[in-house]
């Protein structure tokens, strides 16, 4: 039975311009850019990634003594040219990024939705299984999944979709529990809706707000997770040039003093993550003050 | 209260089931665990001893059974690499990682507990604003870049700490502030807020209404009700830091049980793997459990409803 | 600096209840010194920007006396516990005091700093809170707690003050406080913990003690015995009080003079007795036509149509006009001025410069 869904009104478009004060431009125009990176590393990197020259290992940046401005940011220990790693590094964070939370973010949210609205054992069920997996720590676990099914880009993020789903889950199950409880929705019951319909169209448009503020706060969390396991050597394989690995690469020159192999990588990521993060604030505080205690 | 107690502990003997089940399950999923159970190099009749041994032609739960009977006594069988009980392995480096953990917490709430009410008393200002900016930072900076930075700065170019190994407080030092570092800037927050809630707090009101100067109201009435949420916290942090230390201490060479388990992933020493998950669940399972009747014993208010 | 006042209130009669039935007046002298008097005192709250404007008290002015109880009665929102906090300058960040003057003994308290005002609270002018349960710090003694302000204010130390708690507690009638002194505010019951209040309150010997809603939150069996306490220890101790309520029948029962006020706005005061026999008003009218009684002080006042104002959206003229049964086209473009007469005062139009004729006026 198709009906309209008499929703709390989201944030209408009006309302949305007019509450564009305080956009974090810096972050976006960040995230914008790696994305730029990302999409056209071909046309930007000016070396391959994966290939080096040995002649021309550990090349400081170009502004140091030693360097070249073929080599802009330097080399790394194969001679591979750090700015074309990380241009192409910009794009395996993002593909591992945004769909690891894209993937943790439909299964929680699913599952979240499910679990509040039908209840009863169902619910218990998934809660249970919830906690359990929140209370293991994200890492830990994921380096487990890694153990079994070997690491590949594609396995990562399965991996980080299957550790971080618990997170949507607990938090938007209790907005359906909230929900649950209003007009509409007993509306919707005493006019035979079906239940997957009420999920479907009443549920889920409410609480699609409090998922993507989520997905953007966890996206700095999956990327610092992905960087963790490359720089462990269980994320996205070589010769894949992840930030991650080229951490792990960069203390093979640490104690040498080979500072750009190291430093370099991480402000990439911390950018990212840093940039993630001021637009899950902004976004947390324009779309649904409710989500304060997230 | 005692069925308070009673209530927690089987909550959290069927979280440890689910957690046993699902790393189980998890072992299985590619089909074959003997891939993983058994040591690279075996030959065919070790493979097959070994399938005798597990069972693993035997049904699931049967297996399952058989698994959950050798944890809880103890055994969580033997490292490829070490040629020692896992179980042992574990235990000894625990301590290591306890200490690194420690050590990270103190740093974590000597800067997070004072910077926390500062922000909250100098809510809009100056400290509170460099607080939201700490506290972004220490979300933003993955704990082991700040442990290389950290390399890179006081050994490489300034000397004064050792960069890896363990064994005196200047081997401490580094890795405690980077895997401190993250929980520094979450401790701040929480206290900040904690802070903020109880100012606005009734009985703050009226101390204020006695009279009484404002360094005594905060120092006196708000504090001591700030921190109870923060220590709760920071009971709950320290088994979570013991638990992803991993990396750090892999950047320092830190020998505890996150050396332990990227050794295991690095010599596909399986059974390490399996056991540093299975036990660190535990553990924070365990923790958890404990303090929440800790609390129960501990604030009458609690003892009373409950 | 203890100023009893001699109890030479021969008028006292107690009813059947226990509970005094007239209105004390102290011994003359005393009763003419003015303890505090506010003139055109308006407290506004702004939001971040200075978008909104809530002006929660406007132009507000009354002056009580020593030894004096004054009530003032209101609907939630209408700005009493806003204009006690002013008093203490006890205001949150976002509030401003716009216009105004106080003046507490002769000493001007809008021009005292910070800590000028910290000797004040507690000391001079106490207060007590609605809720006992969360004024009392859940992790502190009650001894402690009771103890504090004396030992803040007066520089005893601990033995001394604790001594003077346990008396304290003993005076708001408190069994066995020794043993009191030691537990906390979770171990007694509400009726016990207002009173622990209470004692606070009086723990310095104020001349003046402001009680925001103190019975709201008790039981109705225990709301009498309150009330007598306050009465009692007002008698010993001198006190003028402030009663802030939304109960008119604690207002007959325990004070003097009357204050009503309306969307901040003070509409009519004056003595109690000549207020309830001939209100001027309608607001004030409308009030005393559903006059609950002491058994029945539970009763919320809804015998008016209409809710009270957004304050920070008041319609042009007066407050009142849109629920006012009396209400003229003058009403409604221009806000009535206060008219003062012989003791009282009023806001309204339809006073046109005349109020009730008083007889007896204190």
């Amino acid at each position: 039975m198709a009906m309209r869904s008499e929703a709390v009104p989201l944030t209408s478009r009006t309302d949305f311009i007019r509450g564009l004060e305080g956009f974090p431009v810096l972050p976006v125009l960040i995230l914008l850019g790696i994305a730029a990176l990302a999409i056209f590393a071909e046309i930007l990197a000016p070396h391959d990634p994966e290939i080096g020259k040995l002649a021309a290992r550990f090349r400081p940046p170009a502004w140091q003594t030693g360097g070249s401005v073929e080599y802009l940011l330097g080399t790394d220990h194969l001679g591979r040219d750090v700015l074309s790693r990380l241009i192409y590094g910009a794009r395996v964070s993002m593909v591992v990024g945004i769909t690891a939370v894209l993937v943790a973010g439909a299964l929680g949210t699913a599952l979240g939705i499910i679990s509040g609205y039908l209840g009863g054992w169902t619910d218990q069920i998934i809660m249970r299984i919830t906690d359990t997996w929140l209370a293991l720590p994200a890492l830990t676990f994921a380096i487990f999944l890694t153990a079994i099914v070997g690491p590949s880009e594609i396995n990562i993020i399965i991996i980080l979709g299957a550790v971080y789903w618990t997170r949507y889950a607990r938090v938007i199950r209790g907005e359906v529990l909230s929900l649950k409880e209003r007009e509409f929705v007993r509306l919707a019951i005493v006019a035979g809706c079906s239940k997957r319909t009420i999920m479907l169209r009443h549920i889920l448009p409410n609480v699609i707000n409090s998922a993507i503020v989520l997905g953007t706060l966890m996206l700095g969390v999956v990327v610092v997770t992905e960087a963790a396991l490359s720089f462990l050597g269980v994320g996205v394989p070589p010769p894949k040039p992840a930030w991650g690995l080229m951490l792990a690469d960069g203390k093979k020159g640490l104690m040498v003093g080979y500072w750009w192999l190291t430093v370099l990588p991480g402000t990439c990521i911390m950018l990212m993550v840093l940039s993630a993060n001021l637009l899950g604030d902004w976004l947390r505080v324009k779309l649904d003050p409710q989500l304060r205690q997230l | 209260m005692a069925s308070y107690i009673l209530r927690r502990v089987g909550y959290s003997l069927i979280s440890l089931f689910l957690l046993s089940l699902t790393i189980f399950l998890f072992v299985r999923v590619t089909g074959d665990p003997t891939t993983l159970l058994i040591e690279p190099g075996a030959s065919q009749a070790d493979i097959d001893a070994m399938r005798e041994q597990f069972g693993l032609d035997r049904p699931i739960w049967v297996q399952y059974w058989s698994f959950m009977a050798s944890l809880l006594q103890g055994d969580f069988g033997q490292s490829f690499y070490y040629r020692t009980p896992v179980l042992e392995l574990y235990l000894s480096r625990l301590p290591n990682s306890l200490l690194l953990a420690l050590a990270a917490m103190a740093f974590s709430l000597l800067i997070g507990i004072p910077s926390g009410i500062l922000a909250a008393v100098r809510v809009g200002r100056f400290w509170d604003r460099a607080g939201k900016v700490f506290s972004l930072l220490g979300l933003s900076l993955p704990s082991f870049w700040v442990g290389l930075v950290l390399i890179l700065f006081f050994s490489v170019y300034l000397g004064w700490l050792p960069s890896s190994g363990s064994g005196t407080i200047w081997h401490l030092l580094m890795p405690a502030f980077a895997l401190g570092w993250y929980f520094a800037a979450a401790h701040m927050r929480l206290t900040r807020s904690s802070m903020l809630e109880v100012l606005g707090s009734e009985y703050i009101k009226l101390a204020r209404l006695k009279g009484l100067p404002e360094s005594l109201v905060i120092a006196k009435h708000a504090f001591k009700n700030a921190l109870i949420p923060v220590l709760t916290l920071a009971g709950i942090n320290l088994v979570i830091m013991i638990n992803v230390a991993v990396v750090v201490e892999t950047v320092f060479a830190w020998p505890g049980i996150g050396r332990l388990l990227y050794e295991g992933i690095t010599f596909r020493d399986f059974p390490v793997v399996q056991a540093v998950v299975l036990l660190g669940g535990a553990m924070i399972v365990v923790v958890n459990l404990l303090i929440d009747i800790l609390y129960a014993v501990i604030d009458p208010r609690i003892r009373l409803e409950a | 600096m203890s100023n009893s006042i001699p109890n030479s209130a021969s008028s006292d009669r107690l009813d059947a209840s226990g509970a005094p039935a007239a209105i004390v007046r102290p011994a003359s002298g005393t009763r003419d010194r003015v303890l505090l008097e506010i003139d055109g005192l308006s407290t506004h709250y702004v939001s971040g920007r200075g978008t909104r404007v809530v002006r929660a008290v406007e132009d507000v002015s009354l002056r009580i006396n020593a030894g004096e109880t004054l009530g003032i009665v209101g609907e939630s929102g209408s700005g009493k516990s806003t204009l006690a906090l002013t008093i203490l300058r006890l205001l949150p960040p976002a509030a401003r005091i716009a216009s105004g003057r106080m003046l507490f003994e002769g000493e001007d308290l809008l021009a005292k700093s910070d800590t000028e005002m910290r000797h004040v609270r507690g000391k001079r002018i106490a207060m007590i809170l609605q809720d006992p349960m969360a004024s009392l710090n859940p992790l502190f003694t009650i001894g402690d707690q009771v103890s504090e302000p004396i030992r803040v204010h007066e520089g005893l130390g601990r033995s001394p003050a604790w001594r003077r708690a346990r008396d304290l507690l003993k005076a708001v009638r408190i069994p066995s406080p020794e043993t009191r002194l030691s537990q906390h505010p979770h171990e007694m019951s509400g009726g016990m913990r207002q009173r622990i209040v209470g004692a606070i309150g009086i723990s310095c010997e104020p001349r003046l003690l402001i009680a925001d809603e103190p019975t709201t939150s008790l039981d109705l069996t225990i709301q009498a015995q309150y009330l007598n306490l306050l009465r009692d220890l007002q008698r010993e101790h001198g006190l003028a009080l402030i009663f802030i309520t939304h109960n008119l029948g604690i207002v007959a029962k325990m004070c003097d003079q009357l204050a009503v006020m309306y969307a901040g706005r003070m509409v009519e005061a004056g003595p109690v007795r000549e207020v309830f026999r001939a209100p001027s008003h309608p607001y004030t009218r409308a009030l005393l036509s559903s006059i609950p009684r002491m058994s029945d002080s539970r009763r919320r006042l809804t015998a008016i149509d209409g809710q009270p104002p957004d304050l920070a959206a008041l319609p042009p003229g007066c407050a009142f006009a849109p629920r006012c049964v009396s209400v003229m086209e003058r009403c409604r473009t221009a806000e009535p001025p206060e008219t003062r007469d012989s003791g009282r005062s009023v806001r309204c139009w339809l006073a046109n410069g005349e109020l009730p004729k008083s007889n007896g006026a204190l």
